[in-house]
């Protein structure tokens, strides 16, 4: 019990150090505004009247939801740059020298990256509103539908803990942790519907997690039936930290800075 | 630290080290670029663990418990270990609460040791612009938030301009005077002989010699000869005319053909007897000087080869 309370108080002081300089950068800021923006507003414009999508009326109710869940998961991606800079720098030897947790440092930083990423998605949240979008299920289910993306997002989190851990440069992770997003996002159900994919992609994207979890979200925001897909994604997020959390763990106690 | 071993692949970084350095004290390690001074730190502060051999700070296993170990040290590594996008005051605190010294504690500790640092205008200043030497203050600052009483420096000066040195060589000579028990490495021998009252010099992971500044000058056979001659012709035979006189073999040096060394005995009162004996030989005389042997010196006589002393970043 000691030891879970100074793991929690040690994650957060290590959280607030990260969270305390977002509002100093404030370029930064306004580009992880703008950005999420750009995206919803180019996708929707430039898409939306040529593509229709069986069952829903308007394809922005469809692809919005998508553009949600692909810009949380590419917020994960702050996860490794960030622990990547922290490895490159003296300060995580002096981490190891003192008397804290060891998960602290990285569980400090899915947190904040959280925040951060939690932040983005009201911002775009609000801009999609304001372009139209509509929550047809109760309020209820579009906070289920946000908190499956977002938990998802740190579940992604967890995994681009460990790539910061494995690369060996800010560099490295800046690749590492964006080439693979491309491939989970776009092969899956957030822009198109699967079926209109060569078989044997079609496949592919209804396997990936990332179709499971935006389908979730797209149901529960429309007020349609999830089905499984909410468990499904519940397991799917929940099972990705309990493994990688104790990679990125287990890595980390034993990595050493240059 | 006894018999400590540590691999790195081929590279045997440590290769059966001893080291005690009674509570207290202040010791300097002394070596060059891949002595094995940084991985020696390591080891001692639970970074890294070793192959072989133990290591106890204050009795307590370092491997076996790291965390009691950690309560009781003080770490400033060879590189700058602070975040640079928070202030002087946020650092401080940051640290201090990691070591759980609560809220309050941690803010009184920090506005202690700005002001012990002279730090205190800069204290609410972002990191990022700090210069190295004002960085490398507020890196020892960090490292003695919980009143650590064992501390280590891991090269403290390297990359400060000669003026922050010497602010630093002030700095650790008060905590050396405070009691605290300070592990100082570095490459700089003028370091070691200034703020440390024990040496300790390693060499491709062996230690090869530990002593008082003063007895590991005293290795080098006292001081040396120096002389110069008016003419290069004269220099054989200027050299067999003094060879009684000295302690040990009388060297050509190499390049100036009207120059030789040679080690004498320290306090001898050899000089006037050296002119003396040139004069009656006929041989004109340029230039005699004494040099009281540094620690370069030192190092030349035990290792056999010079000590680089290259920059660090
Ligand atoms: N993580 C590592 N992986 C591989 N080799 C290493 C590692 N750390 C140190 N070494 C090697 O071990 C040897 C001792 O290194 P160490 O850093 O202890 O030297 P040092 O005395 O601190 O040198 P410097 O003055 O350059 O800081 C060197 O040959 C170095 O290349
Ligand atoms: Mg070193």
């Amino acid at each position: 019990m000691e030891r879970l309370r100074w793991t929690l108080h040690d994650s957060w002081v290590e959280a607030e150090r990260h969270l305390r300089v977002i509002p100093r950068n404030v370029e930064l800021l306004i580009f992880a505004t703008i950005q999420p923006i750009m995206f919803l507003a180019l996708f929707a414009y430039v898409f939306g009247g040529s593509i229709s999508i069986p069952g829903f009326a308007d394809y922005d109710q469809f692809l919005m939801p998508g553009i949600f869940s692909q810009s949380l998961v590419f917020g994960s991606a702050f996860t490794s740059i960030g622990l990547a800079e922290d490895l490159s720098k003296g300060l995580v030897d002096r981490l190891r020298s003192l008397p804290m947790s060891r998960s602290a440092v990285i569980i400090g930083r899915t947190i904040s990256d959280l925040v951060r990423n939690l932040f983005t998605f009201v911002v775009m949240l609000v801009v999609a509103l304001l372009l139209g979008f509509r929550f047809e299920g109760s309020i209820l289910d579009a906070v289920a539908a946000t908190g499956l993306l977002v938990l998802f997002s740190y579940a992604l989190s967890w995994v681009q803990a460990v790539i910061g851990l494995a690369v060996s440069s800010v560099e490295a992770a800046n690749s590492a942790g964006f080439i693979w997003m491309f491939p989970l996002t776009f092969v899956s159900s957030a822009f198109v519907d699967p079926s209109t994919m060569p078989g044997w992609l079609e496949a592919v994207a209804d396997a990936n997690p990332f179709t499971v979890v935006t389908n979730a979200a797209r149901a529960l925001y429309n007020g349609l039936p999830v089905g499984n897909d909410a468990w499904l994604s519940l397991f799917w997020s929940v099972g990705l930290i309990i493994v990688f959390s104790t990679l990125a763990t287990r890595r980390f106690s034993r990595s050493t800075s240059a | 630290m006894h018999g400590v071993e540590k691999r790195f692949g081929e590279t045997r970084a440590l290769d059966g080290v001893d080291l005690t350095v009674p509570r207290g004290a202040v010791y300097g390690l002394l070596g060059p670029n891949g002595a094995g001074k940084t991985t020696s730190v390591k080891v001692l502060t639970t970074l890294i663990r070793p192959d072989a051999g133990a290591a106890r700070i204050d009795g307590i296993d370092v491997v076996a418990d790291p965390d009691a170990v950690r309560h009781r040290i003080g770490l400033t590594g060879q590189y700058a270990a602070v975040d640079e996008r928070l202030t002087a005051r946020e650092n401080l605190i940051y640290v201090g609460r990691l070591f759980h010294l609560g809220a309050t504690e941690s803010k009184a500790r920090a506005r202690e040791l700005l002001e012990r640092f002279d730090l205190t205008d800069a204290g609410d200043r972002v990191v990022k612009g700090f210069s190295g030497g004002m960085r490398r203050r507020l890196d020892i600052a960090m490292s003695l938030i919980a009143r650590p009483s064992v501390l280590f420096l891991d090269e403290p000066t390297t990359g400060l301009d000669p003026r922050s040195r010497l602010a630093m060589w002030d700095v650790i000579a008060d905590l050396a005077a405070d009691g605290t028990t300070v592990l100082l490495t570095t490459q700089y021998l003028e370091e070691a002989d200034r703020l440390a009252e024990r040496i300790v010099v390693i060499d491709h992971g062996h230690v090869i010699a530990e002593g008082t500044p003063d007895e590991l000058k005293a290795r080098t056979g006292g001081a040396l000869l120096n002389v110069s001659i008016a003419r290069a012709e004269n220099r054989e035979r200027a050299m067999s005319v003094l060879t009684p006189l000295c302690s040990g073999r009388v060297e050509p040096v190499t390049d100036d053909d009207r120059s030789f060394v040679a080690p004498i005995v320290a306090g001898d009162r050899v000089v006037p007897g050296v002119i003396r004996a040139l004069d009656e030989a006929g041989i004109d005389v340029l230039d005699v000087a004494v040099r009281r042997p540094s620690l370069d010196d030192v190092f030349l006589a035990l290792t056999g080869h010079i000590a680089t002393e290259e920059e660090g970043e």
